[in-house]
């Protein structure tokens, strides 16, 4: 199995333990993601809402080149909830509202590309898994079950709705990662606001919206005694991990639940090394919770201080604060 | 040029037709211009229905010897028969009047009043034409059997099945489920009136059980009909009991003694247990349990007989076989009733994943006093009494994504759970509600009362029903997450019962069960009725009647009302010994058939037979209904329709083509 991928700019950077991850687990079943040419970002949540034409200019500059690719097939794969969506959202838009498209073509001919609607599905990387790969294909591999491991199983609000095409869970309360996950053995919990956000950018915009949604999800997975939070999408991995120390001020809470990708779990019941899926790079550290399993996360590098040269000069002296 | 004396009548409605044609040139022009086509006089008046507008007509007939009539008034739903008597009445065979609609057809879809005048003339024009060819018809009589066949022993087919019987005529109930009492044998209480459902029903039940005129046919379901109004064959499978009714007391020891334990999905919604052997509820009629062969110990494992072993009258019989029984019946009623909405489909609601959402049918049980609780309303560990209940109005009706007629009972439904809920545990309870429709007798004012009693009321749709906790308060409580509307805010309203008013929905095999009977359902799947209006119970099929909320959603007192309604139709059926059928039938010119039997799967009447040994089809005047399927699809076109001939019908489309009148812009410039 072949299919197009668009990785998308956070499984570059911040979110590159899904990238690693997803290949890994891709290659036992035979399947190939192959990376399209020269694509760009997709605009994540917020650019679509100030220029239109713009925004969809940029993620259908990315459907146009996916379907002059045609030797990777017709299925572009999106890991990330908000690329998957903008993705689905532009194909969907242009192929059924021709005056968008004829507009979209003029913007698009500036860079010599032209977009036929049609020809390309857009799925999302857990569609993948859980309908081509499927789940008995996955059980056959699993080696080292996450048996005692409690799972909140986290979808954010993305991939779900709207009912675009490609969407392939209920709209309200979703249960492919679920099955997943129990698949790999784990414990999953019911978890209640499996669908519900993560705050997307409102962590940069509003802090104590993006506080109050963060907090939600936290809470509500700690009283499920959830070890480890399960997400299919860099957004949601960032804000709930890298965000969890400033809920606990803000809230004077003591959450400590490491949020994983799905990728890195299936790797950890298929046998493969905790480093081979990226673990480690995560804010919350998640080594308590494998430890319940019996995976063992190597100590992190310390970071080494770097000494001042001698031809350095001193740093000006701040103030002592009173 | 014919030889036919044609007159032409033309109605004002009121303004409902002169109001945008104008039907005094209408009449004028048909006077002057058909005259070389056979009309010879032409008029039109204020309301041709009336008894002046109908002796006008029979005047002209009688005293210038009319052979032909055309109305150009309303549809020939409407008065069709009217002026079809009218003509008889003045001694013109009824079937040599044809009605044109120049009112649904014309008046009442245009506005431009000068081209509607001249669609009108075209109308008019066509039916002149046509009516040359109309042929004097007499109507077919049927000799009407006189039992009757009740599919369903609810309320509404009980209360047919008691019309009949104390009339005087047999009848023959069908029941699918062991006993009869449909629905409302599973109800506490009953509203407006909060009077004890099993205390009203079960007298009802007594007497069909033990009437000399019902043949009761209960755990048995219809499988076959055959035949046309007054006399059909029906086969019914009567299920094997494995119970010798002869014998059996009804003292359910077998049912005590069995084993075998099994939730009760039926009776008690999934709340309660039942055995392998056994009675629904105790005063279930008839008293005899039924064996339950896909649960029993003994026929899926080989052995157990606990029953056999402990019954004093030796009445179980494992050796019993389904038989299939033949009964003839002059007219069927069919109160097959409704099922429950699936309240799972609405997963934010949570039904099947948190414990403490019911549905409407469950609060029903648990409020029974003969329920699995015994009357006590408590949460689902069955001990602890709620403090506070919200009921969601409208789930799963009035919602594009699920159904989107309103389920009528439900509002009164939620009303008399509050009531039930506030009086038994003293709870908080809210309501959250779409909008409040307590139409009918005194419904509104037990709202009112409810309203002093302290229910509370919210006015929205809910969003989602959750255990999420996020503020203090809302610990180990269910969350009512909803926009109040009347204040425009979103609320979070805690709760430890919640209670789903779940809308009713046609049978899961309403489809297969209409397609048996020969009659149709609607988009949504509730049948359709010959008129919504003026004919709610009788079908387009004659002979087979509806009663109940097959027909749609509706309370006890309609789904009474409608019983007996459709028990009268059928009695004046039967009364009258034989019914006149419309003569509007297809007949098969049996030297043109090839036998190629196209027409035999397509008649929706069943209403073909095929002669083996002539190989040609032959159509059953009786059962055909006139809908000319068979007409059309005939390819040797030896099929014709009376009243739908191939004569007639071109006949219309050359007058409303070829006459005087004036073209449309559009015809022209496709030219």
């Amino acid at each position: 199995m072949r299919y197009s991928y668009y990785p998308g700019c956070s499984l570059e950077r911040n979110a590159s333990a899904y990238h690693v991850s997803a290949m890994e687990v891709a290659k036992p079943f035979g399947v190939e993601f192959a990376e399209i040419d020269d694509w760009n970002c997709c605009g994540a949540t917020e650019y679509i809402a100030l220029n239109k034409i713009a925004a969809y200019a940029l993620v259908a500059r990315n459907l146009v080149i996916a379907k002059n690719q045609p030797d990777n097939g017709h299925t572009l794969v999106a890991p990330c909830s908000a690329c998957f969506l903008n993705l689905s959202k532009a194909e969907q838009y242009l192929s059924e509202n021709e005056t968008f498209r004829e507009k979209m073509n003029i913007a698009l001919e500036a860079g010599g590309m032209h977009y036929t609607a049609g020809g390309l599905s857009v799925r999302h990387l857990l569609d993948i898994f859980v309908n081509d790969v499927g789940y008995n294909a996955i059980a056959e591999k699993v080696v080292k079950p996450l048996k005692g491991l409690r799972i909140a199983p986290y979808y954010g609000c993305l991939i779900v709705r709207p009912g675009f095409q490609g969407v392939f869970d209920d709209h309200e309360q979703p249960d492919t990662l679920d099955k997943l996950m129990k698949v790999l053995g784990a414990n999953v919990v019911d978890f209640p606001l499996k669908a519900s956000c993560c705050g997307g950018h409102m962590t940069q915009i509003s802090e104590a919206v993006a506080m109050d949604l963060l907090n939600r999800l936290l809470k509500n997975a700690a009283d499920y005694e959830a070890d480890i939070l399960v997400t299919l999408c860099p957004m949601c991995q960032l804000n709930l991990d890298a965000y969890q120390a400033d809920v606990n001020r803000y809230f004077k809470t003591s959450y400590h639940i490491p949020v994983l990708y799905f990728t890195q779990l299936m790797g950890l019941a298929m046998g493969m090394s905790a480093q081979a899926m990226g673990i480690g790079k995560e804010f919350v550290d998640a080594r308590p919770a494998l430890a319940k399993i019996g995976v063992e996360v190597p100590e992190p590098a310390p970071v080494k201080k770097k000494r001042p040269s001698k031809e350095e000069l001193p740093m000006p002296r701040m103030p002592e604060k009173e | 040029m014919t030889e036919e004396k044609i007159g032409v009548y033309i109605c004002h409605c009121g303004s409902n037709i002169a109001g945008t044609v104008d039907v005094v040139d209408v009449a004028k022009w048909a006077g002057e211009e058909l005259k070389d086509r056979g009309v010879v006089v032409s008029r039109d008046y204020k309301f041709m229905c009336s008894s002046l507008g109908q002796e006008l007509i029979e005047k002209d007939i009688k005293e210038l010897g009319l052979t032909r009539v055309v109305v150009g008034a309303c549809s020939p739903h409407l008065h069709e028969n009217t002026f079809r008597t009218a003509c008889d009445r003045a001694g013109l065979n009824p079937y040599l009047c044809e009605l044109v609609s120049i009112r649904e057809q014309v008046s009442w879809v245009h506005t431009d009043r000068q081209a509607a005048t001249e669609k009108s003339k075209a109308i008019v024009s066509g039916g002149v034409e046509r009516v040359v060819h109309n042929q004097p018809l007499e109507p077919l009589h049927v000799p009407i059997h006189p039992a009757t066949l009740v599919v369903g022993g609810g309320i509404a087919g009980i209360q047919s099945a008691l019309e009949l019987a104390d009339a005087g005529f047999p009848v023959y109930l069908v029941e699918r489920e062991p006993s009869i009492g449909g629905h409302m044998a599973q109800f506490d209480k009953t509203f407006p009136t909060l009077d004890c459902s099993a205390c009203i029903l079960t007298p009802k039940m007594v007497s069909v059980g033990g009437h000399k005129n019902i043949n009761m046919f209960t755990w048995s379901e219809v499988t076959q009909v055959d035949g046309y109004v007054g006399n059909f064959t029906v086969t019914i499978r009567k299920r094997a009991r494995y119970i010798n009714e002869e014998l059996c007391t009804g003292c359910v020891i077998c049912q005590e003694k069995c084993p075998k334990k099994i939730i009760d999905e039926v009776y008690d919604a999934g709340l309660g247990y039942r055995k392998a052997v056994y009675t629904p509820f105790p005063q279930a009629v008839p008293k005899y349990p039924v064996l339950d062969r896909e649960n029993c110990t003994y026929f899926q494992k080989g052995t157990c007989k606990a029953c056999e072993k402990f019954c004093p009258t030796g009445a179980i019989d494992f050796t019993q076989e389904d038989e299939y029984i033949t009964v003839q019946v002059g007219n069927i009623i069919l109160a097959t009733g409704f099922d429950l909405f699936d309240a799972r489909r609405i997963k934010q609601y949570g039904y099947g994943r948190l414990a403490n959402v019911f549905t409407s049918l469950e609060f029903e049980r648990l409020s029974n006093a003969a329920g699995p609780t015994n009357g006590n309303i408590v949460l689902r560990d069955g001990v602890t009494t709620p403090e506070s209940v919200g009921i969601i109005h409208c789930v799963g009706s009035r919602d594009k994504n699920y159904n989107n007629y309103c389920s009528v009972i439900c509002c009164m439904q939620s009303l008399k759970f509050a009531h039930l809920v506030e009086e038994r545990t003293g709870a908080q309870v809210t309501n959250f509600y779409i909008d409040m429709r307590t139409a009918f007798k005194a419904y509104d004012e037990f709202y009112q009362r409810l309203l002093e009693e302290g229910t509370q009321f919210i006015r929205g749709k809910v969003a989602e029903i959750t255990d999420a906790a996020r503020k203090p308060g809302e610990e180990g409580k269910l969350i009512i997450q909803v926009e109040d509307t009347l204040i425009g805010k979103q609320r979070r309203i805690p709760v430890d019962m919640v209670i789903l008013s779940c809308g009713l929905e046609p049978r899961h095999d309403a489809k297969e069960v209409a397609k048996l009977f020969g009659i149709s359902c609607s988009a949504d799947g509730w049948y359709i009725e010959k008129h919504p209006k003026l004919d709610p119970v009788a079908t387009m099929t004659e002979g087979v009647f509806i009663a109940g909320c097959v027909q749609g959603p509706k309370d006890i007192p309609a789904s009474v009302s409608q019983g007996a309604a459709a028990a009268a139709r059928v009695l004046g059926r039967i009364q009258q010994g034989e019914i006149a059928l419309e003569p509007v039938r297809a007949s098969i010119d049996e030297a043109k058939c090839s036998g190629c039997r196209i027409c035999n799967n397509m008649c929706p009447f069943n209403a073909i037979l095929f002669h083996e040994d002539r190989m040609v089809s032959e159509v059953n005047p009786a059962l055909c209904q006139g809908c000319g399927t068979c007409v059309a699809a005939c390819p040797a076109g030896a099929i014709s329709g009376t009243c739908f001939s191939n004569e007639q019908i071109l006949s219309q489309i050359e007058g409303l083509l070829l006459l005087n009148v004036r073209r449309p812009l559009v015809v022209e410039t496709v030219y």
